[in-house]
């Protein structure tokens, strides 16, 4: 195989494709306890993410609508079906797992990682790993309130 | 064009001139079609930059000493050179900047915070790149001003038909590119600036995308300002230029202010130079003028007629090639156009695309190419942008349109 294909192949496997074709748990959830939206201003990505707490402060329910480029749509949909009742430390433990893998590409990263190891190969695209976190960045962000709205963005906050 | 004229230009052999089109990317031999953010430069530019630097280097207009006149010397033979290019009456209307964008920023700061009042309006168009969008934001918000636009329609062209609703005595600024950095339209500038006169509106022409790609003479314009980049036109980065006619430039008080624009200075007050180094606060980019002086012999050696006929031929070629892949859509198809041209493909975002390309060696851009208001005026958040110069092959377009059936493949 020649070797540019190597990379593309292993950023744009198969799972990814088909998940940003046909993304998971998007749509709108009606009883959110927290709505973020997550924009990449750069390249206009959008993520708006959903999701519903437990008794526990775990996550119960959670969606996404949105559009951007493949691998942030596709991150975005591996994500939640990942995260679905998952612990609030679980998340937490996912997400620094999660930005390990695509900003060094960590080969230990734990197993439980499971199916988001197939982001592995953003790690050799760094101008797309703000693709790959935008979803992170939201749900981090819905785990910081316990209700309500917020947006966040790949940027540093701006000015206004 | 001179059909004769342009045959007579053996343009393989300028690719020569070009150091970088010998790299290789990715293990592939370089397509640069991103030249609309930035050109490459000849070693003849290159040259000259490094000369100054190992025979002239000194600072300007203050040394008393052989270097610092020799750099003096040719930091104002360059302005004159520069001058004579866009056809200014004088060299006294040519102020250095660092680009497009500080030149833009210069007028609407010192010119229009001078001159634009409360209920004054600035008339603009939808497809004006930021550069020349968000400096007169902050200019209205200062000072009380409204923004108008001119819209745009479905094909890329300007809405002409609604300038005279639009050009009313309120504006008094209109403030327009000349191409389209994403669409590549070619706007009507002689007849912009003609109507603006008209009302007694004073104009602005955002040069940046056509000032190395086609002839351009300021006074055939009739504009007022004219600003542009060096580095869009075979220059370093970081040197541009403001052109302003001389009555309106002289009207223009202290922008930025420090060495070199002062006669003399208490610890009260100052008093001021004349234009244009009234506007050169600080040390210039002395090799940065130098160096587009050495552009513009290299530019018109060759013959911007023939610069711009290759443009055309190539987009020509380009577009016909591009219909031939599927599910690829061109925005804006405006018969008057230079070498830009952005689309879409269903199959793939255009992020994906260029990252995609870019592991073929062929550098194009994706995104919204600081054209924001434009894209949404499309419905879309951001294009593919291939953008062409003198040095690119038809035989990089055919490799192109090689890689773009491979993308349809690989995102189907």
């Amino acid at each position: 195989m020649n070797p540019e294909l190597a990379d593309l192949e292993e950023l744009y496997q198969e799972v990814i494709l088909d998940h940003s074709r046909r993304p998971r748990n998007f749509g709108e959830l009606a009883d959110a306890a927290v709505r973020v939206h997550g924009d990449n201003p750069a390249c206009g990505d959008e993520i708006h993410l959903a999701v519903k707490f437990n008794g526990d402060g775990g996550l119960q329910e959670i969606k996404f609508t949105g559009h951007g480029c493949a691998i942030s749509q596709a991150s975005a949909s591996l994500m939640t079906t990942k995260l679905k009742g998952k612990s609030r430390d679980e998340v937490e433990e996912m997400l620094r797992a999660f930005h390990d893998l695509v900003t060094s590409g960590n080969n230990d990263a734990p197993k439980k990682l499971g199916d988001l190891l197939v982001m592995r190969g953003v790690r050799k695209f760094p101008q797309r790993v703000k693709c790959a976190m935008l979803p992170w960045r939201a749900v981090e962000q819905a785990l910081r309130q316990s209700e309500g709205e917020a947006t966040v963005s790949t940027e540093e906050p701006e000015f206004a | 064009m001179h059909k004769e004229a342009i045959s007579r230009v053996d343009w393989s052999a300028l690719r020569e001139d070009f150091p970088i089109l010998r790299e290789r990317v990715n293990d592939h031999p370089l397509i640069y079609f991103d030249n609309a953010a930035s050109s490459q430069k000849p070693s003849a530019v290159l040259n000259v930059v490094r000369s100054y630097y190992e025979h002239e280097n000194a600072n300007v207009h203050r040394g008393l000493h052989a270097l610092s006149a020799r750099a003096t010397e040719h930091y104002e033979k360059s302005r004159q050179r520069v001058a004579d290019f866009i056809g200014a009456t004088s060299a006294d209307e040519i102020v250095f900047t660092r680009g497009t964008t500080e030149s833009i920023n210069l007028v609407a700061q010192a010119w229009g915070g001078r001159f634009l009042h409360a209920g004054d309006v600035i008339l603009l168009t939808e497809m004006e790149h930021h550069s020349n969008l968000v400096p007169w934001q902050l200019l209205s918000e200062r000072i009380g001003a409204q923004l108008r636009f001119v819209p745009v329609h479905d094909d890329g062209t300007l809405a002409l038909e609604k300038l005279s609703s639009l050009l009313t005595p309120e504006v008094k600024m209109f403030a327009f590119t000349h191409v389209s950095n994403s669409l590549g339209t070619i706007n009507p500038v002689v007849d912009l600036c003609q109507k603006a006169r008209a009302v007694g509106t004073v104009t602005l022409v955002d040069a940046a995308q056509s000032i190395g790609h086609m002839p351009l003479n300021v006074q055939e314009l009739g504009c007022d300002f004219l600003a542009f980049s060096g580095h869009k036109m075979c220059a370093p980065t970081g040197i541009g230029v403001l052109y302003a006619r001389s009555e309106i430039l002289k009207s223009i008080p202290p922008w930025h202010g420090g060495g070199e624009m002062i006669t003399s200075v208490t610890l009260e007050k100052s008093s001021f130079k004349q234009p244009p180094h009234r506007f050169e606060a600080g040390t210039p980019n002395i090799a940065g003028a130098i160096g587009l002086a050495a552009a513009i012999d290299y530019i018109e050696g060759i013959g911007r007629a023939q610069i711009f006929q290759h443009d055309v031929d190539f987009a020509t070629y380009a577009l016909k090639r591009m219909a031939e892949v599927p599910g690829l859509r061109v925005l804006g198809t405006a018969q008057e156009r230079g070498g830009v041209i952005s689309f879409v493909m269903d199959a793939a975002h255009p992020h994906d695309l260029t990252t995609f390309a870019d592991r073929y060696g062929l550098a194009l851009r994706g995104g919204h190419h600081c054209n924001q208001p434009l894209m949404r005026r499309f419905g879309v958040t951001g294009t593919s942008r291939a953008s062409f110069y003198f040095y690119n092959t038809r035989e990089e377009i055919d490799r192109t349109i090689d890689i773009l059936q491979k993308a349809v493949g690989f995102f189907k």
